[in-house]
């Protein structure tokens, strides 16, 4: 990886981490529910674009240059683990349990899913 | 719309830490992950920047409860170490696409151990990232306390 590409990287990942407070302020602007819904729909749809596009490097259609900038930086930076996480064990911190179980692992398990969709059609283009 | 009243995630100040924060953990995820190779093609960097992740995250917010500072330090705060540079080190996008990937290579004991191992392990991280912020405390309970 050259410099330049590394600045363009961290920079995509810095704007990513930008859409997705203003999206996740969108959302939280708009819901009520004490689900996470906010976090829930940033990483799903991050991770249905991650899976697209490296399903589109499996089958050479994107480069690994673009990949890496758009999938490493911008999706990377749009998507959060350590979020997740914490609202999850403030879930479990207010005994909702049900709640924490289905957002910790069924969101992942949705994401997870969405992911392996996008990446057998990014794969089969 | 004027600054005032426009809501606070669409305020240029707070987007410009959020992204500042999100370049330099993005840097640390990539750096990171230049410098570790793949194990049997399992990216170990990942689950370990969103370990990591987990604990800052914890420990931040637990920190700011705790200390009180200024109201509008928290919120910087929050959104240049939460929301930027933790959000920018960890990633959910690519716990799911590796799980899936492992998932099309037929590896399904490893995807199983990957994604929930990242998210039993992290959300354990937060959690002692949470206790060892419950060590500190904001000056003026230290007073009442000596």
């Amino acid at each position: 990886m050259t410099l330049g590409e590394f600045a363009l990287l961290i920079i995509a990942g810095g704007v990513g981490a930008g859409v997705r407070y203003v999206v996740d302020g969108a959302i939280k602007a708009r819901t009520t529910s004490a689900f996470p819904w906010s976090t829930s729909i940033i990483n799903m749809s991050g991770s249905l674009l991650l899976g697209i596009l490296t399903g589109l490097l499996a089958s050479r259609i994107a480069s690994t240059e673009v990949g890496a900038i758009i999938g490493t930086g911008f999706l990377g930076g749009y998507t959060t683990f350590s979020t997740a996480s914490y609202e999850a064990v403030q879930l479990v911190r207010e005994k909702k349990y049900g709640t924490a179980f289905a957002y910790g692992v069924g969101i992942l398990v949705v994401s997870i899913a969405l992911a392996y969709a996008g990446y057998r059609w990014g794969a089969s283009v | 719309m004027t600054t005032s009243t426009r809501p606070a995630y669409l305020r240029g100040a707070n987007i410009g830490l959020v992204i500042l924060g999100g370049i330099v953990g993005v840097a640390l995820r990539e750096g990171l992950s230049l410098t570790i190779p793949a194990v049997d093609r399992v990216p170990v960097v990942i689950p370990v920047v969103n370990v990591l992740g987990a604990f800052i995250l914890g420990f931040l917010y637990e920190a700011l409860t705790r200390l009180k500072p200024d109201a509008d330090v928290v919120s910087r705060l929050k959104l240049l170490i939460g929301t930027g540079f933790c959000g920018g080190l960890t990633t959910y996008s690519s716990l799911a696409t590796d799980t899936a990937v492992l998932i099309d290579d037929t590896r399904y004991d490893v995807a199983a151990l990957y994604a929930l191992g990242t998210v039993v392990v992290g959300a354990l991280a937060t959690f002692l990232g949470i206790v060892a912020a419950t060590k500190l405390h904001a000056p003026d309970d230290r007073k009442v306390a000596s």
